[in-house]
């Protein structure tokens, strides 16, 4: 028996469980009750409602994105000078929330911006139901995901590189841009990747901190789904995937030729 | 100015430390508070901002009600998902190994795309699968899918492209001689496989089957969009805690929180160990010579 047949079982569960619903997703998006037609598929595209929804959940993912990288690259960048076992551990801590349910966690910051918070700092009005809340616990649910890659990649930096640098007359600062920050480019990308695709089609957090006021494209597609659905009716949900799918192929390109094009400076 | 610079990275960890364990810690406070509320001591969790006194009463009731019965299906769920992902996704990579390039390329591609696919995509399609499989088979006069089976498939299916990924690094690290030797040595390609290949990947095997528990663990939006009538405990919490309904026990958070610390600490102090054992001989043998 060849080895390579080891992996027909997979193939036939690939086919039959990845390749198939995606399929789905097509069929009902261009077709209505047994015919292939644009109509159903047009009039939701002409919805401007839905697309002023995309535009704000890439805002909203754009700013995820940025911030998680700002606050999460000191943390990487800290983690990786410190004594290996040390950094080991607390790195174990920022990882440890990853595992707790985050619809249980969402669910406290939807407890502390609703009474905590307002009774500490005095006021009547709740917090939740912002924009700003939205955006804190997004990042507060991303944040992991984006310290995670970019510490596996600063911690593999080699450090002669930096002992050169400083050797060849830079100061830190110059070391950091001119070195550490070009080499960690791949770690950037792959938080980028992994924090700004899930923030576009999050619905939990808008669902339960935005109060319904912040709905997310994510809310959008969820909604057509979970109402429409028991009518049998999937084609503007099917619709509304496409156009995300379209997105994260666009942002996944992005970011690999990204990728690629400092990898390849760097070997130059 | 060094030592002030030094305090101030450590500050800033423990800020952001801070700000993620938050919300734990608050659940955690608020699983000792007294909810039961008016004079018939109704139970509400829906005020989580009003302390009304310590008790323990929270742990008496915390598996009762349909909470228990949904930590018991998500541990099931992610048990036998884990398990059969592991079994499919090993043999997957073994086989995906020896292909040529060409269906190698098209296979390992395809699995990436659960992978890219969002959460949201994933359940959708299944949850349109699944009603288009149970109308076939109901016009048939057939039986239908259950809830458990379609959590079941759909939570294995995510799970594979893990284990898949993590098995072939390492099979690929592993020499093809090996197996040659084996065959060589009059084992059966069974036995070669058992007793030579798979010993050899099993660090890449147990770390698939770290990812794919831990998928299925954390999983809320496709048992979300998968299942109908029975509810995994993310599905539970979110019900109960969107739409301004009842609210959910924060004792639940610390009765997953602290066997989950505990295990890291155990995994990472044996590590540490490991890794001081490590050291001391290192040294010891650095002395002898």
């Amino acid at each position: 028996m060849k080895r390579k047949y080891f992996a027909f079982p997979y193939i036939v569960w690939m086919v039959l469980f990845i390749v198939v619903p995606m399929v789905f997703i097509f069929y009902y998006a261009f077709n209505v009750d047994g015919t292939w037609t644009f109509r159903k598929c047009w009039e939701t595209l002409s919805d401007g409602q839905k697309w002023r929804v995309l535009l704000l959940s890439v805002e909203i993912a754009f700013g995820t994105t940025a911030i998680c990288l700002l606050l999460g690259y000191p943390i990487a960048y800290i983690l990786s000078n410190m004594k290996k076992s040390v950094a080991g551990f607390i790195s174990v801590l920022f990882f440890v929330p990853m595992w707790m349910n985050f619809v249980l966690r969402t669910y406290a910051w939807r407890a502390i911006l609703e009474y905590a918070l307002p009774s500490i700092l005095g006021s009547k009005t709740t917090l939740t139901g912002t924009a700003g809340a939205v955006l804190m616990v997004l990042v507060y649910d991303f944040l992991p995901f984006m310290v995670m890659p970019l510490y596996n990649t600063l911690s593999k930096l080699d450090k002669s590189l930096l002992e050169a640098s400083r050797d060849l007359g830079a100061d830190g600062v110059k070391t950091f841009f001119r070195v550490v920050l070009p080499l960690s480019v791949p770690g950037i990308v792959s938080g980028i990747t992994m924090v700004f695709v899930p923030a576009i089609t999050a619905f939990t957090v808008p669902a339960l901190i935005g109060n319904g006021n912040y709905n997310l494209y994510g809310n959008e597609i969820e909604q057509a789904f979970k109402v429409l659905a028991g009518k049998g009716d999937y084609s503007i949900g099917s619709t509304l995937s496409i156009i995300l799918l379209i997105c994260v192929l666009i942002s996944t390109a992005i970011m690999n030729h990204f990728d690629n094009d400092k990898e390849g400076g760097s070997i130059l | 100015m060094k030592k002030f610079g030094r305090s101030l990275k450590y500050v800033y960890l423990g800020v952001m430390l801070l700000f993620l364990y938050l919300p734990i810690i608050y659940l955690i406070v608020f699983s000792f508070n007294d909810f039961a509320v008016g004079s018939g001591r109704r139970i509400s969790y829906s005020n989580l901002g009003k302390w009304n006194g310590c008790t323990l009463a929270n742990y008496g009731t915390v598996f009762s009600g349909d909470a228990g019965s949904s930590l018991l299906l998500t541990l099931e769920i992610a048990f036998a998902s884990s398990i059969i992902a592991t079994i499919i996704g090993t043999a997957a990579a073994i086989g995906i190994n020896s292909m040529r390039k060409r269906p190698r390329n098209i296979v390992v591609n395809v699995s990436q795309l659960p992978m890219v696919n969002p959460d949201l995509v994933t359940g959708i399609t299944f949850m349109m699968l699944f009603a288009f499989v149970n109308g076939v088979l109901g016009k048939l006069g057939k039986f239908q899918i259950g809830d458990f089976a379609k959590l079941l498939i759909a939570h294995i299916s995510f799970s594979i492209p893990y284990v898949i990924f993590s098995v072939l690094p390492r099979l690929k690290q592993s020499s093809d001689l090996l197996y040659e030797a084996a065959l060589d040595l009059g084992c059966s390609p069974i036995q070669a496989l058992w007793k030579a290949v798979i010993p050899d990947i099993m660090p890449g095997i147990s770390s698939g089957f770290i990812m794919a528990l831990t998928m299925s663990l954390d999983d809320f939006v496709v048992s979300y969009f998968v299942a109908d009538r029975i509810q995994p405990l993310s599905v539970f919490i979110y019900s109960n805690t969107a739409h301004g309904s009842k609210g959910v026990n924060p004792a639940l958070a610390t009765i997953i929180f602290i066997p989950l610390v505990a295990m890291l600490l155990i995994v990472n102090l044996r590590r540490l160990a490991k890794e001081r054992e490590y050291e001391i001989q290192n040294k010891k043998v650095k002395m002898k010579k």
